[in-house]
């Protein structure tokens, strides 16, 4: 059963990688074309010869790039619907799968959003990619190791409290961590003094819709296949397993 | 007092046991976390291999998916 919910979670990640690629497309490549644009001009030394050019870097090599990421989610988030389901609270194969996707979305990408947004070319010091890749990647499994620790406390305090305040304090907890987490960690300020607002705003703008496409196409996807593969394999008692 | 349409545990339906899912995690997980790797810093803050030639290809994902690039 894990299996067949593990292929139809990179299924599902396949068709959702491929709706956030023409998300991107047309609402990330403008800005992207802008910053390039201005990268060129601002550059202090002539660029060596490109090794991929622009077209296939904002056509194949995004979509390769969007749609292998969605692949790759898609299977983690389909293993963790597999631990997650029927031990948090929701009722429903939908419920869990929609939950999970909206959840994954906040904790994965948008509260590491918050700390260190996506940039486009020419923002970001080549020198320091070392550190703000770790600074990212960190900030993201912090995200990670706080949820994992609220969605524990929320199943613990279940049973004393209810389910809606259990899951309003773990909620709070998540975000009190993660807030004084976000505090903690250094900041990054590498925009160019001359790059333009607008740009910026718009590549991070189409950033989060890109993601929010993928994470919302995923749990939309899977929803129904996760439904159909949990009712097909009707859950045996315990014992019953304990046999096979 | 507890009434019966409250479950007393979030444990509200059968769940796939832990044994079950824990070696599709681990080999599975695997594989796709390397996949992620590959797209978010391969020739950028690491390197497996040489070139920039991964880097340059996955260019715009990189970017637009929040992936710090270069």
């Amino acid at each position: 059963m894990v299996g067949k919910l593990l292929v139809r979670g990179m299924l599902a990640g396949l068709v959702a990688g491929a709706l956030a690629f023409v998300f991107g497309k047309l609402f990330g490549e403008p800005s992207i074309g802008n910053a390039i644009g201005f990268e060129e001009a601002h550059a202090s030394e002539p660029e060596g010869p490109e090794l991929v050019s622009r077209a296939v870097q904002s056509g194949l090599g995004l979509a390769v790039a969007v749609i292998v990421f969605g692949i790759a989610i898609g299977g983690i988030y389909a293993l963790v619907f597999a631990l997650a389901h029927g031990r948090i609270g929701t009722t429903t194969a939908g419920a869990s799968a929609v939950s999970l996707g909206v959840l994954g979305f906040c904790v994965v990408y948008l509260v590491p959003f918050l700390k260190y947004p996506a940039n486009p070319p020419a923002v970001g010091e080549p020198d320091t990619i070392g550190q703000r890749t770790g600074d990212y990647f960190g900030m993201m499994l912090a995200s990670i190791v706080f949820a994992v620790l609220a969605v524990v406390a929320y199943r613990a305090l279940w049973q004393r409290l209810g389910g809606y305040p259990a899951g309003l304090l773990a909620g709070l907890g998540y975000v009190v961590l993660v807030a004084v987490c976000a505090a903690l960690m250094p900041g990054v300020d590498e925009v160019p003094k001359a790059f333009p607002a607008d740009t910026l705003w718009n590549f991070r703008v189409a950033a989060i819709g890109t993601q929010a496409v993928l994470w919302l196409v995923l749990a939309l996807v899977f929803a129904p296949l996760a439904k159909r593969v949990l009712q097909a394999a009707p859950e045996r008692p315990l014992a019953a397993v304990r046999q096979a | 007092m507890a009434t019966h349409s409250v479950p007393a545990t979030p444990a509200a339906l059968p769940a796939i046991p832990i044994r079950q899912v824990a070696p599709w995690l681990i080999f599975a997980g695997v594989i796709l976390l390397l996949a992620i790797y590959f797209i978010s810093s391969e020739q950028g803050a690491l390197a497996m291999f040489p070139g920039m030639s991964v880097h340059e290809f996955v260019h715009d994902g990189r970017h637009l998916l929040g992936f710090p690039c270069h």
